[in-house]
């Protein structure tokens, strides 16, 4: 069975982490899996996590009164999940589910925020990876919303 | 060059917009191979001439294979063609997926919408040459899941090793495969990067991103191709309607390399 280490260092997210860096975000970490149908968190709840995918897949929603909840988004094998853990209030604004069988590395934020504040070299790390994909997510989102399908005449 | 009739076998609806009309030779006509990619000018006849990808298996050439997004008073009445009624055909035309080229190469297909009829042949193409090649993944997009396309033959594809992986823009509650846009899907096909051949079809935009996305995960440019759409109408390079700078779409392409085309199509006068 793997080690947690070992496990971070093969998830994409972290994979170029010089190891001092990751065995001081492995004390935060910790494996969990969730049935497909649970959810890994929920709006307006505490965000305390964030969640590398190791297997398994993940659905970004947002709910409304009355209706369906809209999915928005999924996110797969080797995607990291979760930034509201970085901001204040530090609450999430989406609800995320499983769809398939899911395993992870959950991330205690309010730990690692601790370690980031006490080596910033290391949250600046920590904070830039987060922009990357939050840069992707910002690009993916456009491209979602001006209907690439929708007709042209002919 | 004058259009041979067609007769119309099936008309097979795919999605609410989207039909498949399958066609044997009537009359003069006689059966035409072509490759994976080329198109044919359908006149519907009465309505008007538009040009139309292959959608079928360029190995079985006895019957033509379409499929028509209705999108104006052409496409609409092509849809609306039932068995037996005749419908004129001028082709093939245009330049072709050199998919048999890519032997020993991983294959990736990337199409959006009714970009996955002009890449079905080259599916079609892989099926019948399965040893030739590698790791084969089709990343497809769509708006919907009800918008997707030929998703009756997905399994047996995935039963002949090719990964297909699906996402959509907006989806319900059951729906368990991907959301979101196409270019995220890279990210979750099985394939070497550098000994990759793209094959890319649907909207500009889309193609634009996706084939940004491959360039920055190693995938070369120079074996990368795009299918363009512009207004054809004679479709030997004579009437200029398809030109885009320096390229007539119906003659030179409608395949591409993505070098060819990556400075011509940001430009906002074409």
């Amino acid at each position: 069975m793997k080690g947690l280490k070992e496990v971070i260092s093969e998830h994409a997210f972290f994979a170029d982490l010089p190891d001092g860096d990751r065995a001081i975000i492995a004390g935060c970490a910790q494996m969990a899996s969730y049935k497909a149908g649970e959810f890994l968190f929920q709006s307006g709840r505490e965000a305390e996590h964030f969640f590398l995918l190791r297997h398994g897949k993940i659905a970004l929603e947002l709910q409304a009164p009355g209706q369906e909840p809209y999915r928005f988004e999924t996110v797969g094998e080797g995607e990291v999940i979760g930034w509201s853990w970085l901001f204040e209030p530090h609450k999430w604004q989406f609800d995320a589910r499983a769809i398939d069988d899911t395993s992870v590395v959950k991330f205690d934020g309010k730990c690692l925020r601790g370690k980031c504040d006490n080596d910033p070299r290391l949250g600046y790390d920590i904070m830039k990876r987060f922009a990357r994909v939050l840069v992707q997510r910002y690009a993916d989102t456009r491209l979602q919303l001006i209907d690439v399908y929708g007709k042209q005449g002919g | 060059m004058l259009p041979e009739a067609w007769i119309v076998r099936e008309n097979l609806r795919e999605t609410e917009d989207v039909v498949t009309l399958v066609l044997e030779p009537g009359g003069s006509a006689a059966p035409t191979a072509f490759a994976p990619g080329q198109f044919n000018m359908l006149y519907a006849f009465g309505a008007g001439e538009v040009p139309i990808s292959m959608s079928g298996d360029p190995g079985d050439p006895t019957k033509l294979v379409h499929t028509i997004r209705d999108v104006g008073p052409v496409t609409a009445a092509l849809c609306r063609l039932q068995p037996g009624e005749l419908v004129g055909v001028r082709g093939p035309f245009g330049s072709h997926w050199p998919v048999a080229d890519q032997q020993g190469r991983d294959i990736v297909i990337a199409a959006g919408g009714i970009g996955l009829a002009p890449l079905r042949p080259v599916v079609h193409h892989v099926l019948r040459h399965r040893g030739d090649y590698d790791d084969v993944v089709l990343l497809y997009g769509a708006r919907r899941p009800s918008e997707l396309l030929f998703t009756g033959e997905f399994e047996s594809w995935r039963q002949s090793d090719i990964q297909v992986v699906v996402t959509v823009d907006h989806a319900p509650a059951d729906w368990t495969e991907h959301v979101g846009v196409v270019t995220t899907l890279i990210r979750h096909g099985k394939f070497e990067t550098e000994q990759a051949s793209a094959f890319l079809c649907g909207p500009e935009v889309m193609m634009r991103f996706t084939a940004a996305e491959l360039e920055s995960k190693g995938v070369s440019p120079d074996k990368t191709w795009i299918s363009m759409e512009r207004n054809m109408k004679c479709a030997v390079g004579f009437c200029g309607h398809c030109q885009l700078g320096t390229e007539f779409i119906c003659m030179d392409g409608p395949v591409f390399t993505w070098p060819r085309m990556r400075n011509l199509i940001t430009v906002r006068e074409l």
